[in-house]
C-alpha cells in the first residue's frame, strides 16, 4: 500500500459520522459572508444596504488575481456591510443578508441529471471556474483558477485529487464520494482538460473501503482516471505528501510549488464544485460540513449554505453538549478553536468538531527530553524541536536557515511530543516572522 | 648535555623569530582606535539594551566620539544612564551636555480582570506574540493587553512586572530607563515612551482600543469609546481623536487635568498627581513650577 515516505503519524480516526447520509440544513435567518474567505486579497463588496439578492447572485468580486468572488447562498435583502467577529476574535468586514424565501438565479441548472459532455476550451473552463468563485475546499482555500494557470515554464503532467481526508473525525469528503461519485469523476475530467493533461489520480485512504470500491467501479468508464488506495497516515492530505504518495515525486523546498514537479492537486470537494460550476452554472455557495464530537448526540454531515452560523449546525446535530471544552473549526489536527460559535460557515469550513473537557485539556509543558520523536514524524524532514527553540529565542536568521518556510503546520510534532511542548505554536510564530522578513527583503529588491 | 643545549638554542631561535614577526605584524596591521571610545564606554551602563538606537554600548560610545568631533552631542542619549551619564560623557569629550527630557514607558491599558470580562480561555504558549497571532485574546477587546508578559521578558532593567491581581504589567518608575525594549516586544503596541512630565506628573489615555464606541464599551469598563468629550474640553488642543481613540500629545499637554473628570469611562489617568480636593473647582489650570520641587515618589498612581 502506498503512502508518503517521510514521517507521519496515525491519530485515532474517530470517524463518528461515517456513513451518515448528507442532510440538507434548513436556511438560516440571516446569512453572513466574510469578504476574506480565501488565501489572497479580500474580495470587494458589490452590494450595499437594502439591495435585493437571489441565491447565486455575485455579492463580492475578486480583489486581485489571487482572490475569489463571493456569491450569496440565500435570497433576501442586504442588511448591512459591517464587521463580524471572526473565528479568532478579530473583526473582519462581512456582508449580512436577511433571508426572505428561496429564490434562485435563473441561470443555475437545478436539475439532478448528470451532464457529462463538456465542449469548452481549457481557457473557457478556467474562466468559468474563476467566475464561480471556486477555491480549494480542503481548508486552505487557495483560489482554484490560480492553480489551474501554471506559471510560464511549468507544464502540468497529471491531476491528483485529494480524497484522503486524513484529518480524524471529518467525513464530509467520504460521504460526498459515496453520494456524488459520477459528478466528481466528471469534475476530475474537466480539471484534466483545463490543464491539458491525460492522466488523473484520485488518492483515497483505505479506511474508506466503500468509497474506494464505488469510485473504482465508476471510474472504469474513464480510462485516464486511476483510483489509488493509500495507507492511512496523517498528513497525507498535504499537497506535497499526496504527490509523494501517489506519483513518488518530491516537491523541493519553497518557493517551489507542486507544478514544478508537474502535479496539480485538487480536493475532491473542489472537483465537485468544479462540476457544478462548469456544467450546472452553479457558483460555490454551499458545501458539506461534518458536525461531530464524542459528546455530540447526532454526529452528521450537512449540506449547508455558506453564511449559516455554526451554532445552527450544532443545534441541528443535537445541541451543544454540557461538557464542551472547545469548539473547533475544521479537524482536530489543523483546525482552530473558535472564540465564538456564531461565526458563519465559509468556503473552507470542512467541519465543526466539539471536544469535551477531557479531550480539550492541554497537558502541562515539560522540558524537552531529546527523544527526537518530533524529528522522526515531521513529514517535511525538519527538526521541530530546534525550530521551536530558535523561534522562542527570536534567532530569526537561523530559523530561516533551518527551513522554517517548508513547515506545513500539520501539527504532527506537537501531537507526538511526550513532553507536550508547544512546538507548533512557536514554529508558527517563527514562520510568520520569517515570512514577513522574506517579503520585506523581496520588496526592497 | 648536548641534547639540552640544542633544544634550548633551537626553541630560543624559534621564539626570537616569532617575536620579530609578531612585532612587525602588530606595527604593520595596527588599527587605530580613538582612546576616548574606551573611556566613554567605561561610563556607560554596559547593559547593551539598544535603547539609544545603536548596536550596544560600544556602538553608542563610538557614535558619541564621532558626534563630538563634528561639534555637538545633540540627539544622542543613553536612556539607561540618563542625564548624569551624558554629563560624564560630555566631560570626557570636553563638550557640553545637551539636556534632554526624561522619559518613561507607559502601559496604555487598564483592562484588569475586573474591568474586562473574560469571554474565552487561552491555553497556548505563554507568549504575547503567539497569543496575538492565534486569537483576539481572552476578552472581547482585541487591542488590549494579552498578559503573557513579553514586555517583562524583554526588560533588561527589571523595571516592568506583571501585577498578578490586575493581570497587567506595571512599570517601576525608578528603574525604567525608557530604552524602548518593551515597546518593541509588545505585539499590540500598547506601551509608549512618553516624557515623564513636570514633577513626574503626566496625563495619559489608558486605552488603545480603536473599535467603535458601542463595541469598545461592551468589551471593557474603562475603554476609550471615542466620544470626543476630552477633545472639546482641552484648552490647549492637545487631544486628538483618531479611529475612535483619543490621544494626548505630551508636547502640547499642560497637565491642567480638565479632561480627566470629563471622560465618562475613566480612561484618562492623571499619573502622580496629588488627589483632588473634595470640591474640585478645576482652577489648577497649570501645575506650573511655582509649586516648588514637590515630593514625588509617595504620590500614589491616581485611579480615576
Amino acid at each position: 500500500m502506498k503512502t508518503f515516505r517521510i514521517g507521519g503519524v496515525h491519530p485515532a480516526e474517530n470517524k463518528l459520522s461515517a456513513g451518515k447520509a448528507i442532510e440538507t440544513l434548513a436556511l438560516p435567518k440571516q446569512a453572513v459572508f466574510p469578504l476574506s474567505q480565501h488565501i489572497g486579497a479580500p474580495a470587494t463588496a458589490l452590494v450595499k444596504k437594502g439591495d435585493a439578492v437571489k441565491v447565486g447572485t455575485k455579492i463580492a468580486e475578486a480583489g486581485g488575481f489571487v482572490s475569489a468572488a463571493i456569491f450569496s447562498s440565500v435570497s433576501g435583502k442586504v442588511n448591512k456591510v459591517d464587521a463580524i467577529v471572526d473565528a479568532s476574535g478579530y473583526r473582519k468586514p462581512a456582508i449580512f443578508i436577511d433571508v426572505e424565501g428561496d429564490e434562485w438565479e435563473e441561470s443555475i441548472d437545478r436539475s439532478t441529471t448528470l451532464v457529462k459532455e463538456c465542449n469548452l476550451k481549457p481557457e473557457e473552463i478556467v474562466a468559468k471556474i474563476k467566475d464561480a468563485g471556486v477555491v480549494g475546499m480542503g481548508g486552505a482555500c487557495f483560489p482554484t483558477h490560480v492553480k489551474l494557470s501554471p506559471p510560464p515554464g511549468c507544464k502540468a503532467e497529471c491531476v491528483i485529487i485529494n480524497a484522503v481526508e486524513c484529518e480524524p473525525y471529518l467525513t464530509a469528503d467520504h460521504q460526498l464520494m459515496l453520494e456524488k461519485a459520477d459528478e466528481i469523476l466528471v469534475g476530475v475530467s474537466i480539471l484534466m482538460k483545463a490543464v491539458n493533461v491525460t492522466k488523473g489520480y484520485i488518492g483515497i485512504e483505505n479506511n474508506k473501503p466503500d468509497a474506494i470500491k464505488l469510485m473504482t467501479e465508476k471510474a472504469a468508464q474513464y480510462p485516464n482516471i486511476e483510483i489509488v488506495p493509500l495507507k492511512v497516515q496523517y498528513p497525507q492530505g498535504g499537497e506535497k505528501q499526496l504527490i509523494d504518495a501517489v506519483i513518488r515525486r518530491q516537491v523541493p523546498a519553497p518557493p517551489a510549488i507542486p507544478i514544478n514537479v508537474g502535479a496539480v492537486v485538487q480536493n475532491v470537494g473542489t472537483a465537485y464544485a468544479v462540476y457544478e460550476a462548469v456544467q450546472k452554472n452553479k457558483p460555490l455557495f454551499e458545501r458539506i460540513v461534518t458536525v461531530t464530537g464524542k459528546s455530540v448526540k447526532n454526529p452528521s454531515n450537512f449540506l449547508t449554505r455558506m453564511g449559516t452560523p455554526m451554532s445552527q449546525l450544532i443545534e441541528a446535530a443535537g445541541g451543544l453538549p454540557e461538557d464542551t471544552g472547545k469548539v473547533i473549526g475544521g479537524g482536530p489536527m489543523m483546525g482552530k478553536a473558535l472564540l465564538n460559535i456564531e461565526v458563519p460557515i465559509c468556503k473552507g469550513s470542512s467541519g465543526v468538531l466539539i471536544m469535551n473537557d477531557k479531550e480539550a485539556a492541554r497537558a502541562a509543558e515539560n522540558p524537552c527530553i531529546r527523544c527526537a520523536k518530533c524529528v522522526s514524524v515531521c513529514p517535511m524532514g525538519l527538526e521541530p524541536f530546534l525550530l521551536a527553540t530558535l523561534s522562542a529565542k527570536k534567532d530569526w536568521e537561523r530559523v530561516e536557515k533551518e527551513d522554517v518556510m517548508s513547515c506545513i503546520e500539520c501539527g504532527s510534532c506537537q501531537f507526538t511530543c511526550p513532553s507536550h511542548r508547544y512546538l507548533l505554536d512557536y514554529i508558527r510564530l517563527g514562520k510568520g516572522t520569517v515570512g514577513g522578513i522574506i517579503r520585506a527583503r523581496n520588496a526592497k529588491k | 648535555m648536548d641534547l639540552i643545549l640544542i633544544a634550548v638554542i633551537s626553541l630560543g631561535a624559534i621564539g626570537l623569530i616569532s617575536a620579530v614577526i609578531l612585532y612587525a605584524a602588530s606595527k604593520k596591521f595596527a588599527v587605530y582606535e580613538d582612546p576616548r571610545i574606551a573611556q566613554v564606554a567605561e561610563v556607560l551602563p554596559q547593559a547593551n539594551c539598544g535603547g539609544c538606537g545603536f548596536p550596544g554600548c560600544a556602538g553608542f560610545a563610538g557614535a558619541c566620539v564621532k558626534a563630538a568631533d563634528s561639534g555637538s552631542l545633540e540627539g544622542l542619549l543613553c536612556p539607561g544612564g540618563g542625564a548624569s551619564c551624558m554629563e560624564k560623557i560630555a566631560s570626557i569629550l570636553g563638550m557640553e551636555a545637551v539636556a534632554s527630557e526624561p522619559k518613561i514607558a507607559v502601559v496604555r491599558c487598564n483592562g484588569s480582570c475586573e474591568n474586562r470580562p473574560r469571554i474565552a480561555k487561552y491555553d497556548g504558549a505563554q507568549s504575547c506574540a503567539i497569543a496575538h497571532t492565534t486569537s483576539g485574546g481572552e476578552t472581547a477587546c482585541t487591542f488590549g493587553c494579552l498578559g503573557c508578559g513579553d514586555c517583562v521578558a524583554a526588560c533588561k532593567f527589571d523595571a516592568i512586572h506583571m501585577n498578578p491581581e490586575t493581570g497587567l504589567p506595571e512599570v517601576d518608575e525608578d528603574k525604567c530607563t525608557a530604552c524602548g525594549a518593551c515597546v518593541k516586544a509588545c505585539p499590540r503596541f500598547i506601551i509608549e515612551i512618553r516624557p515623564k512630565g513636570k514633577n513626574n506628573r503626566r496625563m495619559v489615555v489608558m486605552c488603545v482600543n480603536k473599535d467603535k464606541g458601542a463595541i469598545a464599551n461592551k468589551a471593557c469598563k474603562v475603554s476609550c469609546i471615542g466620544c470626543g468629550k476630552c477633545v472639546k474640553v482641552c484648552p490647549f488642543e492637545a487631544i486628538t481623536l483618531e479611529n475612535n481613540l483619543a490621544y494626548i500629545d505630551p508636547a502640547k499637554c499642560k497637565s491642567c487635568r480638565k479632561c480627566e473628570p470629563e471622560c465618562p469611562k475613566g480612561a484618562i489617568h492623571a499619573i502622580n498627581f496629588p488627589p483632588r480636593k473634595p470640591k474640585a473647582e478645576a482652577p489648577v489650570a497649570d501645575a506650573a513650577p511655582k509649586a516648588a520641587p514637590a515630593p514625588k515618589a509617595e504620590a500614589p498612581k491616581a485611579e480615576a
